[in-house]
């Protein structure tokens, strides 16, 4: 899918010198249409042998029970070794405590930052707590004006408010799925803490799409911190005047007391049921989960690897502004593994945006969202009650 | 054999054909849409239940929907007048006398409609463009502000309108000008003598035979802009700020992005009774008037 589908050719040649007798298709979706795609094909009874599958789709695959469990691959593999991964993310491929997928790679929300704008508003060290984290952006609104904001975070995206609500004690959904958990006393006080950065004018209520090019508004320094992916790594390091290189770093995501969780994202490798070459699939899987290929992944598309003996050489381990993602990667933590997060989460998006434009309050839209989500999970319950989803 | 007979083997294949092609599968889709089919259904059916109207009832609770019907209702309100308007006008224009090179006109004109949509629609992407689009730099010519045509919730709706009448008005154009080289020139000639100007041979020879033709094009316009879909979905992915989404839009995204294929039955359905009471209308207006 994406970008990967494209750099997976380059890696599959050696795979085929390796295996004899196999033969690799790989078949390129764009990630807009992959998942209605890889739903048609299952509803078509034309799913592939192996996929890329995102890790929150996961959930939804094991309810169709598309997927192959592959506990006793993994424990007969010398290659995929649990312990090796980072546990939040291995952690996503397991749907009621039947591994799923493999990690193929990561994915989670930090702090992009500013260091010298930062620097010039009296903080020589990146804010590790929510509370240091408000003085910061205080500080920096102060000294860039009006016009310039302390930090972006575009109102298309739920990650940075999910990712910090899953800093929280309180899970976001209660009983097992069942019901929505946002009016618990952990998600208002995150939802009061991303809507007061608006308030407060710390960051402006803009999508994505109002900001043409926020590589180069970061380069300007229209905002200072920003809460992104580590695809990000890449683009500012290309997009940026070199003389600006030293100017911007990562740093984890701060904490309601201290360094906190952040969101366990990326894709896995999953192997689909109806497959009819489940060994040689299961190889391919084997093959790609290879601290080595990783490596080699990681040096074609900057996706970062899942397993810690991946970071340990290769160009990773020397990349300052991938640091700060390792460090976060031992704090990731999934969201919640039911087939309608995605949907639930696009209500959380929607509902924030009402906040954050002012037309809900912070108690109305945790209702609000309890509303939805109870809605949308209703079938849940009813299948729970007849005795499992599964 | 009977006459009414013959007449049954007549349009027997024609019945047919409409009862597997439409009438089935409109059956299928109401059932459906009285059930809750989604993804654990697709994965068991015993997960499927008969909820009855409850589809139906939380669509109208639903506040996107609503807003796609506003969003869809605009697009036709401004859409078709303004295409049907620019269709006619071009008719006139390549039957005018005045008008050189027909053929070579003609065909550009009706261009658009054969084209591939989403290829043109990434070329109208590019000349909607805020700050490097031709149609800016057209407007600051003028001394208008680049409009952010896309990414503005007011302008984008417009943006689409522009794109789909651009699109589709060469069909309606083909149309019309038929109906205006059928008109007999003698009408013209008596209408001159009598001394009625160009203003008024247009509103009473030209629009009074043009009348049953106009209703038909309206009708078909009507119902093919309340089904717009594809220029959202290539333009603006139904953005920004959900200001370009349409009742379809909204129906794919239930049934193909969340897979809640019961509901998104209902939103068929509904709209399917809309686009029916809407084109009913002229249908019955145009009938009182037809002599006989």
């Amino acid at each position: 899918m994406g970008r990967e589908g494209e750099v997976i050719t380059e890696l599959l040649p050696e795979f085929e010198r390796l295996h004899p007798g196999v033969r690799v298709v790989a078949q390129q979706i764009p990630w807009s249409a992959a998942h209605e795609k890889l739903l048609t094909a299952f509803a078509g009874d034309a799913t592939p042998d192996v996929c890329q599958l995102g890790n929150t789709w996961i959930p939804e695959f094991a309810a169709l029970k598309a997927l192959e469990p592959l506990d006793q691959r993994i424990a007969g593999s010398s290659v995929v070794d649990p312990k090796d991964y980072f546990g939040g993310i291995w952690e996503t491929n397991s749907v009621n405590g039947v591994l799923q997928g493999v990690p193929w790679y990561v994915d989670t929300r930090l702090l992009f930052y500013r260091r010298d704008l930062l620097a010039g508003a009296g903080f020589a060290a990146p804010p590790r707590s929510w509370d240091e984290w408000w003085r910061a952006l205080a500080a920096v609104k102060e000294t860039v004006g009006p016009d310039r904001f302390a930090i972006l975070l575009p109102l298309n995206e739920f990650e940075p408010l999910v990712a910090l609500a899953l800093q929280q004690d309180e899970p976001l959904l209660r009983d097992d799925g069942r019901w929505g958990n946002f009016r618990s006393k952990g998600f208002r006080r995150t939802l009061r803490f991303y809507v007061d950065i608006f308030r407060h004018g710390f960051a402006p209520p803009l999508t994505n799409a109002d900001i043409s090019n926020v590589w180069n508004e970061f380069g300007r320094g229209y905002y200072s911190f920003y809460v992104s992916g580590p695809w990000n790594i890449g683009e500012f390091k290309r997009r940026l005047p070199p003389d600006r290189q030293d100017a911007w770093m990562t740093a984890p995501l701060p904490g309601p007391t201290g360094p906190g969780a952040s969101i366990a994202g990326g894709s896995s490798l999953v192997l689909f049921r109806a497959s009819r070459n489940k060994e040689a699939a299961w190889q391919l899987i084997e093959y790609l989960s290879q601290p080595a290929i990783q490596q080699r992944f990681h040096a074609l598309t900057g996706d970062l690897p899942p397993r810690r003996s991946a970071w340990a050489g290769g160009s990773l381990a020397d990349d300052v502004y991938a640091r700060a993602f390792r460090e976060q990667l031992e704090r990731v933590k999934p969201a919640p593994k039911v087939p309608e997060w995605e949907r639930i989460a696009n209500e959380i998006r929607t509902v924030t945006e009402r906040l954050v434009h002012g037309d809900l309050g912070v108690d109305e839209a945790a209702a609000e969202l309890d509303v939805r989500a109870d809605r949308i999970l209703e079938k849940r319950r009813w299948l729970l009650s007849r005795g499992g989803v599964d | 054999m009977s006459r009414r007979a013959a007449a049954w083997w007549f349009v027997g294949p024609a019945l047919v054909v409409i009862a597997v092609f439409f009438i089935l599968p409109l059956l299928a889709a109401f059932a459906l849409s009285l059930t809750d089919f989604d993804i654990y259904a697709l994965a068991d059916l015993s997960n499927l239940r008969f909820v009855g109207v409850r589809n139906y009832l939380q669509l109208l609770e639903t506040p996107l929907f609503w807003h796609a019907l506003g969003n869809t209702l605009y697009f036709v309100v401004v859409g078709v007048p303004l295409s049907i308007a620019m269709s006619l006008g071009t008719a006139l224009l390549l039957h005018s006398r005045l008008a050189r090179c027909k053929g070579l006109f003609r065909t550009a004109l009706f261009a658009p409609v054969v084209t591939t949509l989403v290829a043109v629609a990434v070329i109208w992407r590019y000349l909607f463009n805020t700050r490097y689009g031709f149609l800016n730099y057209v407007l600051s010519q003028v001394g208008i502000d680049p409009v952010d045509w896309l990414g503005d919730p007011h302008w984008a709706m417009p943006a689409i309108i522009i794109f789909a009448v651009w699109k589709n008005f060469g069909y309606n154009m083909i149309i019309l000008l038929a109906g205006l080289q059928s008109i007999p020139e003698e009408l013209y000639e008596a209408a001159r003598m009598d001394g009625a100007s160009y203003l008024h041979r247009f509103l009473h020879v030209t629009l009074p035979m043009l009348s049953p033709l106009l209703v038909m094009v309206s009708i078909l316009t009507v119902a093919g802009y309340f089904q717009m879909f594809a220029e959202p979905y290539v333009m603006t992915q139904g953005g920004p700020l959900q200001s370009t989404v349409s009742v379809l839009y909204f129906m794919y995204e239930e049934g193909f992005k969340w897979w809640s294929l019961g509901s998104a039955s209902a939103v068929a359905f509904v709209l399917f009774l809309f686009v029916f009471c809407v084109t009913a209308v002229p249908m019955r207006i145009a009938r009182r008037g037809l002599p006989g």
